[in-house]
């Protein structure tokens, strides 16, 4: 309803609003267009026709072409008043046009809505937390990384001189021996294992034969070695979102780049 | 004093699913070697991926597309205005790209994933769920290494095979990044995290890159097709639920 005008729900209205002129019930004179399944239907009333109901309503079939319809409007209603022919003619218009917009809706890609049940929703969200928990995402991780380790997938990277580490503890002297043996095995320059060779040299940098591995493979890698720290840096920048865990060993992992680039910088 | 009884969890109580993968299994080895990922496996194809969401993304949407962009190497975020699926579908594949993502987002999150893998290969529909951006780090351009956990029965395993068709071949040790899908009950877990072994049995890692879960809903033989194509596996919701202690994936 708006504040003139009120909707008329009679389906054989022609405008869809309730005036004396546009009432079907009020005029014995009247004519609508409807459309069904796609195909318009001009529907008439005539006086003649009141006393019987069932034969009330005329309906004729329009032509697919829209101006040859339109011709038909003109010759079935020819001698009824204006307002009827025009408004008919609009309503015409109008119809064709959402039917055409139909079809072309119809080609494009439809959107199809399907509901959401919320109590399916919230079952879903507490089995996938408790299936988060039940993961214990982390130490899966880490237990895959350390069997691919385990497993030599990643090759001679990573050096991890476990019996050279106890040695250093024991003796220093047979531990020098023996962390030069290892050094000069295992010769491939790479960052992770420079880590940890020169934490162990940091305490024999009296020995020859070190400084000049330790030198030479200084020159090599002083420029990956920047390249740590200023990740390492960067790490330290992000270094409050993350996790408690990796916090812990956060600070843990810069000591030892410090370690490190101390020694060589003192030998420098 | 009894023995100390070992705690029933859904795990152990799984109801014991036959379509299980025995690793030693000749059927199973065989399928796989004639499989879509037949080509990926044998190294004949570079993964080249297409990343794209549903009509008129919205913010956390594009970021979220642009951050799984940097965690897959090799892959580009498109943006659709109004394009029907079936026909990018081919552009795509005669521009040689070898997987389709499209991430379909409601209401400002993304909730839906479908990822097909191109040519001809099968497609995959997932609810995606908790989606959490990343923070500040970035990934580096290295290739990941990928972990694949849990996938035990024979969608599994091919589930696992679609993920692990994403990633190039050989992933780049020295850029020590992680890509993790861990399959629990159903639900797929993707992490995305940078590690460092600081001795023999210690590992660190540090989370970066975007989280997100995966729950599969449909699995299609061919590319995507909603009408006419070929489910080999929709998740029915009268049927499937109704164990707490089933799983399929």
């Amino acid at each position: 309803r708006t504040k003139t005008q009120n909707f008329c729900r009679n389906e054989y209205n022609l405008t869809g609003l309730c005036n004396r002129s546009s009432c079907p019930l009020a005029n014995s004179q009247y004519a609508t267009i409807r459309e069904e399944k796609g195909r318009c239907y001009l529907y008439m009333k005539v006086i003649e026709r009141a006393p019987f109901p069932r034969r009330l309503w005329e309906r004729v079939l329009l032509s697919k072409n829209y101006e040859k319809a339109l011709e038909e409007i003109d010759e079935n209603l020819i001698y009824w008043p204006r307002f009827l022919r025009h408004k008919c003619k609009q309503r015409f218009t109008k119809i064709t046009q959402y039917l055409i917009r139909i079809r072309k809706l119809t080609l494009k890609r439809q959107r199809k809505l399907v509901p959401l049940r919320r109590k399916i929703e919230r079952r879903e969200k507490r089995r996938e937390e408790k299936a988060l928990i039940a993961a214990q995402l982390d130490n899966a991780i880490e237990k895959e990384l350390l069997e691919r380790l385990k497993q030599d997938t990643y090759g001679d990277i990573y050096n991890f001189p476990i019996h050279a580490f106890d040695k250093a503890l024991q003796q220093q002297d047979a531990e020098s021996e023996s962390e030069s043996e290892a050094e000069k095995e295992e010769d491939d320059e790479d960052m992770d294992k420079r880590e940890f060779v020169e934490a162990d040299d940091s305490d024999l940098s009296d020995f020859e034969d070190m400084d000049k591995l330790e030198t030479s493979s200084e020159e090599e890698q002083e420029e990956e070695e920047e390249v740590e720290e200023k990740a390492s840096h960067s790490k330290s920048k992000g270094k409050t979102p993350l996790k408690g865990p990796a916090r812990r060993k956060r600070p843990y992992i810069e000591i030892e780049y410090e370690e490190e680039t101390e020694p060589t910088t003192k030998t420098k | 004093a009894p023995p100390k009884a070992i705690p029933k969890t859904i795990e152990n109580q799984r109801v014991y699913d036959e379509t299980t993968v025995d690793p030693n299994d000749e059927e199973v080895a065989f399928d796989e070697a004639t499989d879509e990922f037949a080509p990926y496996f044998n190294r004949q194809t570079v993964p080249k991926i297409l990343i794209t969401t549903s009509d008129r993304p919205r913010g956390r949407t594009v970021r979220f597309c642009e951050q799984l962009s940097s965690v897959i190497p090799n892959s580009h975020v498109y943006y659709r205005r109004g394009l029907a699926l079936k026909r990018i579908i081919p552009q795509c594949i005669a521009r040689d790209f070898t997987d389709l993502m499209v991430i379909n987002e409601d209401r400002k999150i993304p909730n839906g994933l479908v990822l097909s893998h191109l040519p001809d290969g099968p497609t995959a529909h997932f609810r995606m769920s908790s989606v959490r951006l990343r923070k500040e780090i970035k990934p580096t351009e290295h290739a990941p290494e990928v972990i694949l956990n849990n996938f035990t029965t024979r969608l599994g395993h091919s589930i696992g095979r679609m993920f692990a068709s994403l990633f190039p071949h050989d992933p780049q040790f020295i850029g020590r990044q992680v890509a993790t899908f861990h399959n629990q009950r159903d639900y797929i877990f993707f992490r995305f995290h940078r590690y460092i072994f600081k001795s023999e049995k210690k590992v660190g890692i540090q989370e970066l890159g975007p989280r997100f879960t995966l729950k599969l809903m449909s699995l299609q033989k061919g590319t995507f097709d909603s009408k006419f194509g070929e489910y080999e596996w929709i998740h029915k919701r009268r049927e499937m639920d109704t164990s707490r202690r089933k799983f399929h994936l």
